[in-house]
């Protein structure tokens, strides 16, 4: 095999294998150092992307952004790591210590673990299990525990009312994504992550579900709490939201999960929508594979902080809504056509990618035609509504 | 001493699945650590001067009143109750979904059928204002 | 001992030792909390029998969705914070008898079952691909599928009108 991961994997088992160690105890101590590695190298990434985006967004602002510490400004986070270091960790009266100081420990775990699964090159991926995507996801969702009990410990009414906030939008989100998520599994035949991303040599599942994969995208922008869905931290409802009563690296690490989340967002949505480490030349070079992932990904992560730099944040009612009368509907219509169609056209032997954007052209078409409809019968009932007021108060002031 | 002969490697043997699940859970482990150790550092390094004013809990200022735990609206509950049915309707379509390129037509129809039950459970809960934030 | 026996050994006393924190915790959100690691352990049980897919599961269903459900019901009720009264009232004696007569009965149970052979295991992927069809199979579970999701819908239903009703009656 020319495959240097499993290469290099093989040399470093037989190396130890060699040194009198047990075939067993070097399969486990290997999964084990491996997972440490994979971990550790996330949250350096971590540090990174944090100064990517602060860059980023600076820009997008019309700011230069950090620039001080370091060539660009780039060694900013480790001055940002040492300064909350060096700052009091205070759990306020009345707090739940234990509860309080494990909260952002279950948060960051939960972030970090989703990488266990994700395929970063032909032949390099943490573990391949057969339940991946469901995996994923009910990782993902630890985090809203973790936040939760933030929330619950703090002894503060601001952090409950944020983290409650957050817990009911992360699990409203959660349905669409996971409805979405049907579509991918169905086209590929499989949950793990590698066998999907291998499903997509041929086509991107973009090109064959591009409305879940638009309805995936932003289920998982609501799931990371980012504009414009920021509500379990706006400021000037609830002040900071969950993470109010945290001081030095207890905040530092919730801010750290949020970053690691949005970066695995994108890493996500790369690997189930865009083909991963797919692309040209990446049977003879599969460290190539390595790039294209991380383009795709960084693509991605482009495109969450653009949206955080452009857009206000919703109310609640309307994140609310907005989930449950229209992306969840959607959803549901999207998985049932998909489902129907696929199966039809691989018996009428249609071309396949030509049908499935056909048929989401026609949803887009029908979805943007009921919302005029609605639109139209909402100002007609307002013109009604607002007719007799007027001449009521009239009635009244004469 | 523990003794690692019960873990062959091969995949879809006994026991390889469980060699998967062990990366899983280091990484949780080193997920956690990675949280642990600058906090640790943290409570280490950073000062310790508590006063009174500074454990109170933040409140723009003024004196909490009350009791930090305040009473929820009845409204997180339906919504975590719709996000459960969802949630347990979606896991059992994951198996249907990994099945897909080997069924039926009927069968798939049957997998729709299931869905479409469900979506009559959400415009239910539309019709009944449930899905109103008051 | 192997180390899935030392793992098991440890998940089992994790879940065991967070069950028994649930029922004594004086405080309702503990015990919430609580038994969101005694699931975690159990979700540990299922890796060791080698089926990923019911550990997944039991993390997706129980822990994300019907811990939080708990937790939020716990919050629902007044005077969270505060302790419970005492954790053993009157009917302490009667439990523990009614409980010992329940642990009789299933011993009895599991003792008629045949000490388990290891049996050759199904590779995993096929094993999700056969449930997935025999959900859907004439021959398989398709009645029980459809009608979960029936029951399930009534649950909705049912929750809907239990839960609606306070707001309608202020």
């Amino acid at each position: 095999m020319s495959d240097p991961f499993v290469t290099i994997g093989q040399f470093i088992k037989e190396l130890l294998i060699g040194l009198g160690l047990e075939a067993a105890l070097t399969a486990v101590l290997l999964r084990i150092v491996g997972a440490a590695v994979l971990g550790g190298l996330v949250g350096a990434a971590a540090i990174l992307t944090i100064w990517a985006e602060r860059k980023l967004l600076a820009r997008i602002q019309d700011r230069i952004g950090p620039n001080r510490v370091g060539p660009y400004g780039l060694l900013q986070s480790f001055a940002d790591v040492l300064k909350l270091i060096t700052k009091e960790f205070l759990i306020p009266r009345g707090a739940d210590r234990y509860v309080f100081i494990m909260a952002p420990l279950v948060v960051v775990a939960g972030v970090i673990g989703m990488w266990a699964v994700m395929p970063l090159a032909p032949g390099l991926v943490g573990t391949e299990i057969n339940v991946g995507v469901l995996y994923v996801i009910a990782i993902g969702a630890i985090g809203t525990l973790g936040i939760m009990m933030a929330g619950l410990s703090s002894n503060n009414k601001y952090a409950l009312l944020g983290a409650f906030r957050t817990v009911a939008q992360m699990l409203s989100y959660t349905v669409p994504m996971l409805l979405t998520l049907l579509i991918p599994v169905m086209l590929a035949g499989s949950m793990g992550m590698s066998t999907i991303v291998e499903a997509q040599s041929s086509a991107w599942f973009i090109l064959l579900a591009p409305l879940a994969a638009i309805i995936f995208f932003i289920s998982s922008l609501a799931e990371l709490g980012r504009t414009p869905f920021d509500l379990q931290e706006a400021e000037s409802e609830i002040v900071a939201g969950f993470h109010i009563e945290y001081s030095g690296m207890g905040f530092g690490m919730f801010m750290m999960a949020e970053f690691v989340h949005a970066f695995t967002i994108s890493a996500l949505f790369s690997v189930i929508f865009l083909g991963g480490w797919q692309g040209p030349g990446v049977e003879a070079f599969p460290l190539l594979g390595l790039f294209y992932f991380i383009l795709k990904t960084a693509l991605i992560y482009f495109v969450v902080i653009w949206l955080r730099g452009t857009f206000p944040r919703l109310r609640i009612d309307q994140m609310n809504a907005f989930n449950w009368k229209f992306i969840t509907p959607l959803a549901l219509v999207v998985f049932m056509v998909t489902a129907i169609l696929d199966k039809l056209v691989v018996q009428a032997d249609f071309n396949r990618t030509a049908v499935h954007l056909g048929s989401n052209a026609i949803i887009v078409l029908g979805t943007l035609f009921l919302l005029r409809a609605y639109a139209a019968s909402q100002r007609r009932r307002k013109e009604v509504a607002d007719r007799p007021q007027i001449q009521h108060s009239e009635a009244a002031g004469d | 001493m523990i003794d690692f002969t019960g873990w062959p490697a091969n995949r879809g043997q006994r026991g390889f699945l469980t060699l998967d699940w062990l990366f899983i859970g280091t990484i949780l482990v080193v997920g956690a650590g990675m949280a642990a150790l600058p906090i640790a550092l943290n409570v280490i390094i950073g000062p310790r001067k508590p006063n009174k004013t500074k454990s109170e809990t933040y409140e723009c200022g003024i004196e909490t009143v009350g009791e930090a735990w305040v009473q929820l609206k009845g409204q997180y509950y339906i919504f975590a109750l719709i996000f459960l049915i969802f949630d347990i309707e979606v896991v059992f379509m994951f198996p249907w979904a990994v099945a897909y390129d080997r069924l039926e037509f009927y069968m798939v129809l049957e997998g729709v059928l299931f869905i479409l039950i469900l979506a009559g459970g959400l415009v239910y809960a539309w019709r009944k204002g449930a899905l109103e934030w008051v | 001992m192997t180390l899935a026996q030392l793992i098991f050994l440890a998940a089992a006393a994790v879940t065991l030792v967070a069950a028994i924190m649930v029922v004594t915790s004086p405080r309702l959100i503990h015990a919430g909390l609580w038994l969101i690691l005694s699931l975690a352990g159990i979700a540990v049980l299922f890796i060791l029998l080698d089926n990923g897919f019911l550990a997944v599961v039991q993390v997706a269903i129980y822990i994300d969705a019907i811990a939080i459900l708990i937790i939020i019901a716990v919050m629902l009720t007044r005077a969270v914070m505060s302790d419970a009264d005492r954790q053993i009232n009157r009917m302490g004696l009667a439990a523990a008898f009614a409980s010992l007569i329940l642990l009789a009965g299933l011993l009895a149970m599991v003792l008629q079952v045949p000490a388990a052979s290891p049996a050759p295991l199904v590779e995993a992927e096929v094993n999700l691909d056969a449930l997935g069809r025999a959900l859907v199979d004439v021959d398989g579970f398709i009645l029980p599928f459809e009608v979960a999701s029936v029951m399930l819908v009534a649950a909705l239903v049912g929750a809907i009108l239990v839960a609606m009703a306070p707001a309608r009656g202020d």
